[in-house]
């Protein structure tokens, strides 16, 4: 566990982040701009200094009343928001900075490292010859060199442009499958977080309001993010079949199966769907004649008025839960109540990694 | 062409600028970096301390200089008391002169080279496991380059062109505390201009190449630019 009681005063307000999160897999600190996340990502790495706080970090205790560790040997691997290679060495001085100042990095580590990030050819690089998605990936290697019990990630994206965020995201996504130390996330968006979060940890004006495994988070009704039109739930499931003559792929997943369109993934490859709220339909019946191929029998699990028009209802298929945004007036047509069986019509989902 | 005199003046004040210089960067660096760094309540005033050979009529430093330094200043007499001597007029009191006289020349480019590093390089060499004082060398330092070669530049520029502070407290004593400024004045007082034109247009010709070495090292170098 990463257990973290910790009070910074900031400019307009006071952080108090008082959580605990699981020591493996990529937690991401969720919040509008201005809510405390850097300065919770910085504190966690002992950039910020705060007095009687309280971090844990596994077995190594970083902060209590008597002892702050300092940053240097926190043993963290930190990539910062822009771009911070060092301008005075090249690719590889800089690779080189964090590793002469650590033990035990073999070369096998090493090159693992260059050949996840894909960075063995620019090595000799000077600094201001990369691309900026080339700068970040480099940056990553450079914190992951220094083979760090937890690697903390302020926004690594926000300085790129679109194209350059879909040239690093699967970059991302190895680091979240091939790594075994935790990743701490920081980003104010959605898309980065339900492609990314195995845990989330919600930060509002400096409070932390809610954490939990991502799919709970997205669906508790008790917290903003399941509300409004954005709103979207994930389901994880394998690539089991191809249907070669409709190009379409089966995907298993404890409640069925999703039919979605081919996109090469390989048989037995796990994915994440998303699949928002506006996309799925209700039917009390199971519908016959229709376009939909991914209906599932569920059960209404909860339902929250959106608006003056609209409910959000909460679905539970088998062990999975996903969000359906419908009107009141058909909420009242079919009779909806908590415990109703119904068919959940999926229209589409989006393929996350 | 340069007679015995000439030769002593020019070696005292190329001995003179070289140790001066020494020592500004190794005074200078912590209280550039000091200054780039601290949120100190009075900071300004340590600033305008600094600054203060800047705009003060160099006589009015050398008499407070000879004043403190003299047998009869507080310095100077602290230092008869421990069995030494008075270091006013003496190639030491010179050397002492010049760093106070020469400090903002070597501090203020410092300051602002470090300044403009901002925070992040050395909280990124933190978390790459660097300790402070191996960041600051490994980091600060060669990403101040510039900096330290204006501040080189300047600082032993500045000292080979001072007259006088030097004047009031080195007494122009040959091999000693005779530097280069006060030779071509006393050339110039002897009706010498052939001498004087040697010495003054050798100092005009070594300040322009100093400034190109500086100005091409660094684009953006400008004596005036403040913080």
């Amino acid at each position: 566990m990463i257990e973290c009681k910790i009070k910074i005063e900031l400019d307009s307000f006071i952080l108090d982040a008082n959580f605990s999160i699981p020591d493996k897999g990529v937690t991401v600190i969720f919040g509008p701009s201005g809510s405390g996340k850097t300065s919770l990502l910085r504190a966690l790495a002992g950039l910020e200094k705060t007095h009687n706080g309280f971090l844990k970090i596994g077995d190594s205790i970083w902060q209590d009343s008597e002892n702050f560790v300092l940053t240097h040997n926190r043993q963290i691997g930190y990539v910062f928001q822009d771009t911070t290679l060092f301008a005075h060495l090249n690719v590889q001085g800089n690779l080189d900075y964090g590793i002469k100042r650590s033990s035990n990095i073999e070369k096998e580590f090493i090159d693992s490292i260059l050949n996840l990030l894909d960075i063995k050819t620019l090595l000799n690089r000077s600094t201001s010859q990369l691309s900026g998605g080339e700068k970040q990936r480099v940056a990553i290697a450079r914190a992951l060199l220094i083979k760090p019990k937890i690697l903390l990630m302020d926004e690594p994206l926000s300085a790129l442009d679109i194209k350059r965020k879909q040239e690093i995201l699967p970059y991302l996504d190895a680091l979240h499958n091939d790594l075994d130390i935790p990743i701490i996330y920081v980003t104010h968006s959605p898309a980065e977080a339900s492609r990314l979060a195995d845990y989330l940890l919600l930060l509002d004006h400096g409070k932390v309001i809610g954490s939990g495994p991502i799919n709970n988070m997205l669906t508790r009704f008790d917290l903003p993010i399941s509300h409004g039109s954005e709103a979207t739930s994930l389901v994880e499931a394998k690539v089991i079949s191809r249907e070669k003559e409709f190009n379409l792929m089966h995907l298993d997943f404890p409640g069925g199966e999703f039919l979605v369109p081919d996109n090469n993934l390989l048989i037995g490859s796990t994915v994440r769907l998303r699949v928002s709220a506006r996309d799925v339909s209700l039917t009390r019946e199971k519908q016959v004649d229709t376009s939909i191929l991914n209906i599932f029998p569920a059960i209404v699990d909860e339902m929250s008025p959106e608006g003056k028009a609209q409910i959000m209802v909460r679905l539970k298929i088998k062990e999975i839960t996903i969000l359906t945004l419908i009107t009141k007036k058909s909420a009242k047509i079919l009779d909806l109540k908590n415990g109703s069986k119904v068919f959940a019509q999926v229209k589409s989902v989006a393929i996350l990694s | 062409m340069l007679n015995e005199y000439d030769l002593s003046a020019l070696l005292v004040t190329i001995k003179l600028a070289s140790i001066t210089t020494v020592i500004l960067i190794l005074v200078g660096t912590p209280i550039a970096w000091w200054l780039s760094q601290t949120r100190f309540k009075f900071k300004a005033v340590i600033e305008a301390i600094i600054a203060l050979p800047l705009i003060l009529p160099p006589t009015v430093l050398g008499f407070y200089l000879l004043m403190t330094l003299g047998t009869n200043g507080p310095v100077g007499g602290l230092l008869e008391s421990l069995g030494g001597s008075s270091i006013a007029f003496t190639f030491t009191g010179l050397v002492v002169g010049s760093v106070i006289y020469s400090l903002p020349f070597v501090v203020q480019p410092l300051q602002n080279s470090f300044g403009s590093i901002g925070k992040q390089p050395m909280e990124v060499a933190a978390t790459l496991g660097a300790s402070k004082l191996d960041r600051f060398f490994t980091v600060a330092v060669p990403l101040a380059r510039s900096g330290f070669i204006t501040a080189i530049v300047l600082g032993f520029a500045h000292t080979v062109g001072e007259f006088g502070v030097v004047l009031m407290i080195g007494g122009n004593i040959p091999g000693e505390t005779g530097v280069l400024s006060i030779a071509i004045y006393d050339h110039v007082e002897a009706m010498e201009y052939g001498q004087a034109h040697i010495l003054a247009g050798g100092l005009l010709v070594l300040s322009f190449v100093m400034l190109l070495v500086v100005y091409m090292f660094n684009r953006r170098f400008s004596i005036m630019r403040s913080n």
